[in-house]
């Protein structure tokens, strides 16, 4: 019987055998353990809670929400910010890292001394306290009663911005942004570079795109109600017009100042491992300036930034929990006050997982398929 | 035998003027963008001095003057620098706290002297770094009075989160970096799940569960302090990231050489610790080095789950009425301890990394 314990295979199977065993063992106690502690604490397991109304609001959303909302609203609310706060934060931290990455291999001295400082600052210091920073910034501007006016058309206060607002109803928002996706997705598909389409695909798609903005604008509302509301002083607050919060200014604005140091390094460390000899190549063969950068550098660039592009989306999606310290009611400030209030502990981190896990795969679906589209195909593939 | 630096001798430096020329001046395009960004940074650099400095009141005793001031009010860093720095910890004993700082400080400063780059010394210099730390702030087993970890605060906190996380994590991420190279396909598996996961979810969730769901699942006498068990989790997180790391210096290493281990005679626990760990530790250098400094600058978000670490500690600084309008001399302040702690350190990977490629030439 010992004997074949000596043999190699048979102890293989043992160790593995004895570790799933501890692993479910464990499981199981939690499992009851925390079933035992629940019941002491009296909380009924189940996502029955999620029809319950909540009882408390959120000072920002997409979608309607109030204290009478019930959990799955108001959750899903908290990942509709996230979504929002996290993409406009990768974009405009893109657009901010292009930038910085462009000026940081330039040849001009003062750029490069500017871009330096921009990223040795501000990715040296961590992304919570900056957007503390931020947010401190802004809640200590004027009060309302002597906002700063921007141009007359927007004031800035310490409540936040308002600017005017377009009289549309978050259905008609919904349906202009799956429009949008469905048009670029066309125009992507026919304006392939190369392809005879590729001409008039573009200009064709930017006429598709006003066309459904104005019939959006004009049909399904009442006639008589005014297509602009203006933000209008009254007592100490502004009525009407389109309000973007402190909590969410300074937490985008955090996210793109930290993001755009980080995909800045990328961005230039991208450039920068273009073989010099496929650029002199380029110009060997009679290219311009533009062209080698158009043909050649960029989509070199491009393939080497990819894989930590990627990676650093998906961790610039996570920091946006960090809503929570000033504020923001993200995914994360939701469930955790879900948790506060209704005590459902376990099924809520068991969503608050789930919906970061199908954001992060999301956002790494979508890179790994630009990846793909991208990729030196292989002759003999 | 000729001297081969007479022969061949480096290109002579560029002087002054014709770097300028060439980097600055090149074209017309590149004077003129050389022109306005210059003066732009003048200009900014002018109003960054005049507030920190110019126009700024120093000293504690001359807060009355900060409203009249143009500039930064210094006046609440000299007052209020105890409490950013120490916490809650009694007022009277934060000559144990500045102590036990200096030992994690200079714990980070030996680790990065060659002499200390063998896994046993290492271990040893942050084992006795962080137990110096620990006495120190706790006092009771050495016979000083005693503080508990509540009272610990500012930026002792921070360096205790961060060192310990280290010290724990790391050779957690060495196990399963071992783990997920095993020929036992459950336990790779297994670890490769978990690795997964962990990285795939934000730091918060990892420590929001070990503070909060982690009693539901364990019986009362396993619970401990919150703070040990969200070092814990961080620590898993810390090795799950870290375990990558290592794993990419495995990567590095020639299947020959386990091979010649074996042809040698050797076990293979000896091949481990005498041939391909040393050679993961160098490859995985850099990586590591990384990982630290990105631990650093995360301790800051534990302030979320209320502990009172430097930065809430900053935030309670200029709290009181008194200091209200001063957020901004506060969190310079802060925001310069974080940034010199990281940048040194980052700028000593860089080094470092720039080290091995010509070693590598």
């Amino acid at each position: 019987m010992l004997g074949i314990l000596r043999t190699h295979k048979a102890r293989a199977w043992l160790y593995q055998g004895l570790a799933l065993a501890a692993t479910l063992g464990l499981a199981l106690s939690f499992v009851l353990i925390a079933r035992q502690n629940l019941l002491d604490q009296g909380i009924a397991t189940g996502f029955g809670f999620l029809e319950r109304s909540t009882g408390w609001p959120i000072n920002f959303a997409l979608i309607e929400v109030s204290d009478r909302s019930p959990y799955w609203r108001m959750l899903t609310a908290g990942l509709l910010n996230t979504l929002l706060v996290g993409l406009l934060g990768l974009a405009s931290a893109t657009l901010v890292g292009v930038a910085i990455g462009l000026i940081r291999i330039s040849s001009n001295l003062v750029l490069n001394v500017i871009g330096t400082t921009y990223v040795e600052i501000f990715r040296n210091v961590p992304l919570i306290l900056q957007a503390f920073f931020w947010y401190a910034i802004l809640t200590h501007l004027p009060s309302p009663r002597r906002a700063i006016p921007l141009m007359d058309i927007g004031f800035l206060s310490n409540r936040g911005l308002v600017l005017p607002a377009l009289d549309i109803s978050a259905a008609d928002v919904f349906l202009f942004a799956a429009g949008t996706a469905l048009i670029l997705y066309g125009a992507a598909r026919l304006g392939g570079a190369g392809t005879r389409a590729s001409r008039w695909a573009w200009p064709l798609a930017l006429a598709a795109l006003a066309a459904l903005f104005v019939l959006l604008l004009l049909t399904g509302r009442t006639p008589e109600a005014p297509l602009l509301t203006l933000p209008e002083l009254r007592g100490l607050r502004f009525v009407g017009g389109f309000e973007i919060k402190p909590e969410f200014t300074a937490l985008l604005i955090a996210i793109t100042v930290f993001g755009g140091a980080y995909i800045g390094e990328i961005v230039r460390g991208g450039f920068l491992s273009v073989d010099k000899g496929r650029i002199e190549a380029a110009r060997a063969l009679g290219l311009k300036g533009f062209q080698i950068n158009r043909f050649v550098r960029i989509p070199l660039a491009l393939r080497a930034m990819l894989p930590a592009l990627a990676n650093q989306y998906v961790w610039l999606m996570k920091a946006t929990t960090i809503g929570i310290a000033i504020g923001f009611p993200d995914y994360f400030m939701v469930v955790s006050t879900s948790i506060n209030q209704s005590g459902q502990t376990m099924e809520l981190m068991a969503l608050l997982m789930g919906g970061f896990l199908l954001v992060n795969y999301g956002i790494g679906f979508v890179m790994n398929r630009v990846n793909a589209r991208l990729a030196i195909k292989d002759r003999a593939g | 035998m000729t001297d081969i630096a007479a022969v061949v001798s480096a290109p002579p430096k560029p002087s002054l003027l014709e770097v300028l020329r060439s980097r600055a001046f090149a074209t017309k395009t590149d004077s003129l963008l050389t022109v306005v960004f210059l003066a732009l940074i003048l200009y900014l650099v002018y109003l960054a001095l005049d507030w920190a400095l110019f126009g700024a009141v120093w000293g504690a005793d001359s807060a009355d003057l900060c409203p009249q001031a143009e500039g930064a009010c210094w006046s609440v860093v000299a007052a209020r620098h105890r409490l950013i720095l120490f916490g809650l910890y009694p007022y009277e004993l934060h000559w144990r706290s500045t102590l036990a700082c200096v030992s994690i400080v200079a714990t980070v400063i030996l680790s990065c002297l060659p002499y200390f780059w063998t896994a046993r010394r290492l271990s040893a210099l942050w084992i006795v770094g962080f137990a110096a730390y620990y006495l120190l702030m706790e006092g009771s087993p050495i016979g000083l009075e005693q503080v508990t970890t509540d009272q610990w605060g500012g930026l002792s906190l921070t360096l205790f989160l961060f060192a310990s996380v280290v010290l724990l994590g790391m050779p957690m991420g060495l196990g399963l970096a071992l783990a997920r190279r095993s020929k036992l396909p459950v336990i790779s598996l297994g670890v490769s799940i978990l690795i997964d996961f962990i990285r795939s979810l934000p730091l918060l969730t990892t420590l929001f569960t070990a503070a909060v769901v982690v009693p539901i699942l364990l019986p009362d006498w396993l619970h401990g302090d919150k703070i040990w068990r969200v070092i814990v989790a961080f620590a898993l997180f810390f090795a799950c990231y870290q375990a990558e790391v290592f794993r990419g210096g495995f990567q590095a290493i020639h299947k020959g050489q386990f091979e010649a281990g074996m042809a040698l005679g050797l076990s293979a626990w000896r091949i481990m610790d005498k041939i391909v760990l040393p050679q993961v530790f160098r490859h995985a250098l850099p990586g590591t080095i990384n990982m630290v400094v990105v631990t650093f600058k995360e301790t800051a978000i534990v302030i979320i789950i209320g502990f009172f670490d430097i930065l809430a500690s900053a935030n309670a600084a200029f709290g009181t009425g008194e200091w209200a309008p001063y957020f901004l001399e506060v969190y310079a302040f802060v925001g310069l301890i974080y940034w010199v702690f990281i940048f040194s350190l980052s700028q000593y990977g860089e080094y470092l990394k720039r080290r091995m490629t010509v070693a590598a030439r």
